[in-house]
């Protein structure tokens, strides 16, 4: 019967039935990626396995849009060394917990040197761990600040003068952030301390942290939060939520993925009139902003059982095209930097293709460590919900969340 | 809602010694059991003692090559943290009043379902709809109805249109609690419907012939004869309240403090894979649990056996 089968499929191959019984058709390639509305991923596997010549066919196997389930899900079926996984749309804060557990495998050699030709050294960043390269990276994103051309004549520079420029609206006077208790917020934190001049960690397990740039950064979020400018649901937002108030004409700024754009242009076309675009604005006026940075990157499973061509899989759908296809279709910004003056992006992202590459350039990456679960989960516990930071007095919360974060790189305490 | 085989009513004999009759069948009676038995072994008493033995230890899935015995000190890690007593506390408080609410509703419904004089058995059908729902669906649904964006809730005199319910503490309880009556009250009334039947009408009868009114008949009569049917609906439930989980998953996922200790457990568990830490909360869980039955057995004298639905 199985022989009968592999016939059929290799079409032609009939003397594989004689003895040997290695070249049994395309190798099945299993791709565990969270599902991308606008059809990239059927799209990329499609073209790959037909491009392979039959040596391969990747069937994608989608996981729910939340992270923190995607993550779960694959966690589980990593910790038990499921061998049905091959391929990992990986996003960029899984990588150290992943390679160091031994869960992906290292790129070398010419394969790597291809996925990572023309790539944002920082994207480049975000797939690596202790120096070695754990996966190809796909399409990055980034946060911008979107705001009503209509009510603002030109956009805040700092996150001070935005509040202070919201609260005094008439109308639409709020300002839509991500800070439901989810990692969204753990992003929207994180931009803030990395735009104040310094960073959550400064290695795996060193916690960084300085107390005045902290501080200044827990200051603009308790000052979001407790004036004037923050939406009524703040601390159940997310970037759907956002959004939608945005759309709804509730807010004059929003910082947000480059998604917004054209959703407000299917959604909300007299809101899309007016809607303009800058830079992710600083926290400190005297130093450039770092927006965040995300995205997903593809690495190659240790317990699957085609880890050869796993890689060539990987790389192809990691490859130009394919992040052509992703911002085509789905509207992901490359992590290539030559493909944003290609047309696919700047009709994408108009006018603005310049400035996401700039952001992604700029951008101040979560931190890289085994632990960052932990370390994301202490953030979320020590600063939810974000009305809790008083902003003249931002010390005690800083002195928790230091001390959270401390157990949490070593994975000590209930989180 | 086997808890407990019937005791066994056959009248003991005053015989010396057991009849070999009796003895084969006492055999039999133990050959008949042993499947059930080791079924339960196998999918109840290892995991739970697998459980306990990863509590013991350092091991976290993450860090495969990490780890070893521990000791008590992952129980020494939950029990000083002030996080799991906050989350007992959530815990207690969802679980006392809901319980309490769906003694008193269970209460009514039971009465009516006991009185319903036609189509007794549409209503007893329509009452556990609630019952039969996903948890996971009735949680999304109840979270929808009051959400500030899609829900109706907010459109309802008396309410501000502004309400965030999922933004506070104590606004986000009262609508898991909400969420949580509606769908277990059924159940409740099912159990107390269960000991309400048990009561001989001949006993109203005669309280109403010596001029007894309506209420002293309930205080007097059903409330007493009830009682261990209400203690083992109140065991049970508040078993299951102790244990909740999913509603507060689909509503808040514990943001604001509104955690309960089973999230907190598949936070160390499943989210951070840390399982010595994960299993020592679960095992903590369990013990409460006992706790909590103990109380019931020992304490009020609930008689599984009695107030079985049946």
């Amino acid at each position: 019967m199985v022989c009968l089968a592999a016939a059929a499929l290799a079409a032609g191959v009939l003397t594989a039935c004689g003895g040997s019984s290695d070249s049994s058709g395309p190798r099945e390639l299993t791709f565990f990626v969270a599902i991308q509305p606008g059809g990239t991923i059927e799209e990329v596997s499609k073209r790959c396995s037909e491009e392979s010549n039959g040596k391969y066919t990747i069937t994608p196997e989608f996981l729910p849009t939340d992270a923190s389930q995607q993550r779960e899900q694959l966690v589980r079926r990593l910790g038990a060394e499921d061998s049905s996984i091959d391929i990992i749309g990986m996003d960029v804060i899984w990588t150290g917990e992943f390679a160091n557990a031994g869960w992906v495998e290292e790129w070398t050699g010419a394969e790597k040197k291809q996925v990572t030709e023309k790539v944002f050294p920082n994207v480049i960043e975000t797939a690596s761990f202790e120096g070695k390269l754990y996966a190809a990276p796909f399409n990055t994103n980034t946060q911008l600040l979107w705001y009503r051309k209509d009510l603002v004549k030109t956009p805040p520079k700092t996150w001070d003068q935005m509040i202070e420029e919201a609260e005094g609206l008439e109308e639409a006077s709020s300002i839509q952030v991500q800070a439901n208790r989810y990692e969204g917020y753990m992003v929207f934190v994180n931009a803030l301390i990395e735009s104040a001049g310094t960073e959550i960690l400064s290695g795996p397990e060193e916690v960084d942290l300085e107390q005045g740039p902290t501080e200044k950064a827990l200051e603009v979020i308790g000052k979001l939060a407790n004036g004037g400018a923050a939406p009524p649901s703040l601390s159940t937002s997310d970037e759907d939520t956002a959004r939608l108030g945005f759309e709804a004409g509730e807010s004059a700024f929003m910082t947000n993925y480059t998604f917004a754009y054209a959703s407000a242009k299917e959604e909300a076309p007299d809101i899309f009139k007016n809607m303009g675009y800058a830079r992710f604005p600083r926290v400190d006026a005297s130093k450039p902003s770092k927006p965040p940075l995300g995205g997903f990157n593809l690495a190659v499973s240790s317990f699957s059982d085609n880890k050869d061509v796993a890689f060539e899989a990987a790389a192809c759908l990691a490859d130009k095209d394919s992040q052509k296809t992703a911002v085509e279709l789905d509207g992901l910004p490359p992590s290539r930097s030559d493909l944003y003056t290609d047309k696919t992006v700047t009709s994408a992202y108009p006018g603005f293709a310049e400035l996401v590459k700039e952001s992604i350039e700029a951008s101040g990456p979560r931190p890289t460590t085994p632990a960052y679960q932990d370390v994301s989960l202490a953030v979320q516990r020590a600063l939810h919900p974000p009305d809790k930071i008083d902003p003249d007095d931002t010390e005690s919360v800083y002195d928790e969340l230091k001390s959270l974060v401390e157990d949490a790189v070593k994975r000590e305490g209930l989180l | 809602m086997s808890v407990n085989a019937p005791a066994n009513p056959a009248p003991q004999k005053a015989a010396p010694k057991a009849s070999s009759r009796t003895r084969s069948e006492r055999k039999l009676a133990w050959m008949l059991c042993a499947p059930a038995v080791l079924a339960m072994l196998l999918v109840t008493a290892y995991p739970i003692a697998y459980a306990v033995v990863l509590s013991l230890q350092d091991v976290d899935l993450r860090f495969p090559d990490e780890g070893g015995f521990a000791g008590l000190s992952n129980y020494s890690t939950v029990l000083s943290s002030s996080l799991w007593w906050t989350d007992i506390f959530n815990t207690v408080f969802i679980m006392v009043i809901s319980v309490a609410i769906e003694l008193v509703l269970g209460m009514a419904i039971a009465l009516v379902m006991h009185r319903a004089i036609f189509g007794r058995g549409v209503v007893r059908t329509s009452v556990l709809i609630p019952y039969g729902i996903i948890t996971v669906v009735a949680a999304f649904a109840w979270q929808f109805a009051f959400s500030p964006e899609t829900g109706f809730v907010n459109n309802l005199p008396l309410i501000s249109d502004e309400m965030d319910w999922f933004g506070g503490r104590f606004s986000s309880f009262a609508v898991i609690i909400l969420a949580e009556v509606w769908k277990t009250t059924p159940f409740m009334a099912l159990l107390l419907l269960a000991g309400l039947v048990t009561i001989d009408d001949q006993l109203y009868e005669a309280a109403r012939v010596d001029g007894a009114t309506a209420w002293q008949r309930f205080t007097r009569i059903t409330l007493p004869l009830m009682k261990p049917a209400i203690l083992v609906a109140l065991l049970f439930r508040t078993l299951d309240a102790f244990r909740v989980f999913d509603t507060i998953f689909v509503m808040t996922r514990g943001a604001l403090d509104t955690e309960s200790v089973s999230i907190l457990g598949y936070n160390q568990l499943i989210s951070r894979l840390n399982l010595g830490l994960g299993s020592a909360v679960s095992v903590l869980i369990f013990l409460c649990v006992f706790l909590i039955a103990f109380i019931f057995v020992k304490g009020f004298g609930a008689k599984v056996e009695e107030g079985r639905p049946s």
